[in-house]
């Protein structure tokens, strides 16, 4: 196999959630683990179930493909395969695959005695799917609630499910998770660019380290958040822009069902300035 | 972790619960509009439903009057628009109007001292005419009120002037330095949005364009500017509070303009556009001579008719009770002879047609129901065209399209199947 010679002795045994031995192995330069196992089965049978959906649909244009949940009257209740019951197996078999390959993400963690940040962030991404297709869905009362699987008919779904509220722009939370996406991205072009300007200095002069980060950014906006809390910040902003994006959603229909510009009528109600 | 501390913990409840605090418990009452995952659905809070269905009750029918008996036109002087009715039927819609309309100041808010035919209150005449405007309304505009119809009540609800109607706002009190803008702020009129707040004067009372969008790809022609666009959103979200929905009632959001994507209800709504814009033109403002001030909005005009004035956040007035039906005498303008003349006409036109069901089956029927959709699926792409012409077109002749212009592909070509939403085509202009 491809692997390096030195990779051997990083490859630490045990630390595994489940199957004790039996799955503690690599293929190639993947540790495979029990929740490897399930996440190929999971995300094999579900992406196999998407094509078979698209085969005995109208077409295999990928950008017109719609595998799309119940009619809301089949409630939370399964529903026969070709009107909504593939999408709520395709559904089961997603959620299994990001389970599991979060929890790969732990056993490895656990490997190597490190914590375990990297599978809480991509929990937040997990909150945000299951949100969407269970949470919300269940907290309406039926599993079509939730967004169709295709590449047009999820854009539609979010298109209407927008306009269901006039306004979704108009959501508070909405509002907080479009504010942390930006602002993320704008951390990591920050960041990114400082550590590549490190590394690339001027002709004949040397690589650069912490002392000239600090300095820019000091000389630059006052202020220098530092090598290490610059990865604290990045870390809050990214799974705060997950986090809202889930609130955004949730709120909207069990939560909220008029327009969202009228949410804001508190504000009108307060006494001092209305 | 030490960031999760006892303030911190606090500080965020409070911050959830502030954040809670106006919202509605779950779950909502939901009706799909659209196929199953295209997101086209009603939300209903159930609270909210109920309270809603219990204010929008009709009365209790008065007993019908007993047949028969002279006409209230030979019987009463000055009786313009009623007098083919027999003077039971006659009385018996005069009680139904005074409930309906004054019944704490009762006969005496429109009929007065010199008389009941006594036309120098302009109370009395204003009834007429809309009287006149309930008739034509059930008549001739079935594409809005269908046979349900409407009544004095639809609008009134027991008070002499219907509860919800508009004038020409002037707007908030600005800076002097400040153009007034029409604009940004949360008016009720558009559900609290930021949009232009007072839309009914352009589409409600002018015959304003308020198709902004263009037909071509790029923008080759259209005229049409974004502020327009605010003009548009803001009748809009005007319907949709006004009826209780929102835009996904009748517009599939991926293609607000393309008829053979909308729901059924969009060509309801394109009707009733045109009703309550000949409703305030023909009726409402030609009475404005005889309105006292006191009846007037803060620009001096007269109180006009807009969604909410019949619909009270309900997608139908009062949830479709069938309020007409006990009430003939609205239904139509009357003819000569009266209820019993409309009757005779009814059963005229009823029995060709009990024949023709009565015909064999062998009779190919279905054949002229098949070429009609194929004659009318070329009606929308006639229809924007039509409607599409940029409303400022007079100051601006357009200018000579250069070159190809990249038409939208046929709806066809971007839906995804299986979308179910081969709908009826766009209304034919009335």
């Amino acid at each position: 196999m491809a692997m390096l010679s030195f990779e051997k002795k990083y490859r630490v045994r045990g630390g595994t959630l489940v199957g004790g031995d039996l799955f503690d192995f690599w293929v190639g330069p993947f540790y495979v683990g029990f929740f490897g196992v399930t996440s190929v089965f999971f995300a094999t049978l579900g992406t196999l179930l998407i094509i078979w959906g698209a085969a005995i649909g109208p077409t295999w244009n990928v950008w017109r493909i719609n595998i799309a949940p119940p009619d809301l009257s089949y409630g939370l209740m399964m529903a026969p395969l070709t009107e909504g019951g593939l999408w709520q197996i395709i559904t089961i078999c997603a959620i299994g695959a990001f389970v599991s390959w979060a929890l790969r993400q732990v056993e490895i963690s656990r490997k190597l005695g490190i914590g375990l940040h990297v599978p809480f962030a991509f929990s937040f991404a997990i909150l945000a799917y299951v949100t969407l297709v269970v949470i919300r869905p269940v907290l309406m009362g039926a599993w079509g609630h939730g967004f169709p699987y295709g590449i047009f008919s999820h854009l539609d779904w979010v298109s209407n499910v927008g306009y269901q509220y006039l306004h979704f722009h108009y959501n508070p939370a909405h509002m907080l998770a479009i504010t942390f996406f930006f602002t993320n991205a704008l951390a990591l072009a920050l960041h990114g660019s400082l550590i590549l300007s490190m590394v690339n200095p001027q002709e004949g002069e040397p690589v650069k380290t912490s002392e000239h980060e600090n300095t820019f950014f000091r000389d630059f906006i006052g202020y220098s958040i530092g090598a290490l809390a610059i990865h604290r910040l990045g870390l809050f902003l990214a799974i705060n822009a997950g986090f809202w994006s889930a609130v955004c959603i949730v709120l909207s229909g069990p939560f909220w069902t008029r327009g969202w510009p009228e949410w804001w009528n508190w504000w009108l109600q307060l006494p001092f300035w209305s | 972790m030490k960031m999760l501390n006892g303030k911190t913990l606090v500080l965020a409840a409070l911050c959830a619960a502030a954040l809670l605090a106006g919202c509605e418990a779950p779950p909502p009452e939901v009706v799909q509009n659209g196929y199953r995952g295209l997101g086209m659905q009603t939300n209903y809070n159930t609270d909210r439903l109920q309270a809603s269905l219990d204010a929008n009750v009709p009365p209790e029918p008065i007993p019908a009057a007993t047949p028969g008996g002279p006409k209230a036109k030979d019987l009463y002087k000055n009786v313009q628009v009623l007098g083919e009715l027999t003077v039971a039927e006659f009385n018996r819609i005069m009680v139904a109007l005074t409930n309906w309309v004054a019944p704490e100041e009762g006969c005496y808010y429109c009929h007065v001292n010199e008389g009941f035919e006594y036309d120098g209150i302009y109370t009395k005449v204003v009834s007429r005419r809309m009287i006149q405007m309930t008739q034509d309304t059930n008549a001739y505009w079935k594409d809005h009120v269908a046979d349900t119809g409407v009544t004095c009540y639809t609008c009134h609800r027991g008070n002499p002037v219907p509860e919800y109607v508009w004038t020409s706002d002037p707007g908030p009190g600005q800076p002097s330095m400040i153009a007034p803008t029409g604009q940004n702020v949360a008016s009720k009129s558009v559900a609290y949005a930021s949009l232009p707040y007072d839309p009914f004067t352009p589409f409600l009372m002018q015959d304003n364009d308020i198709r902004v969008i263009g037909e071509t790809v790029l923008p080759q022609g259209n005229r049409s500017s974004i502020k327009q666009a605010e003009w548009t959103y803001g009748l809009m979200m005007h319907m949709s509070s006004a009826l209780g929905v929102n835009c996904t009632y009748c517009h599939n959001s991926r293609s607000f303009y393309s008829w053979d994507q909308s729901a059924p209800a969009r060509t309801t709504a394109w009707y009733a556009i045109r009703h309550v814009r000949e409703m305030n033109n023909d009726y409402v403002v030609p009475l404005s001579e005889i309105i006292p001030d006191s009846r007037k909005g803060p620009l001096g005009d007269v109180y006009k008719i807009y969604c909410t004035t019949c619909h009270q956040g309900a997608y139908k007035p009062l949830y479709g009770a069938q309020m007409l039906k006990d009430y003939p005498a609205l239904a139509q303008p009357l003819p000569e002879g009266g209820l019993e003349a409309v009757k005779a006409a009814k059963e005229a036109a009823a029995a060709p047609e009990q024949q023709a069901k009565a015909e064999p089956a062998e009779v190919p029927a279905p054949a002229p129901a098949e070429a009609k959709p194929a004659q009318e699926a070329a009606a929308p792409a006639a229809e924007p065209a039509a409607e599409a012409a940029p409303a400022e077109a007079a100051p601006a002749p357009a200018p000579a399209p250069a070159g190809p212009q990249l038409r939208y592909p046929p709806p066809s070509m971007m839906q995804y199947p299986p979308a179910p939403l081969q709908y009826p085509p766009a209304p034919a202009p009335r």
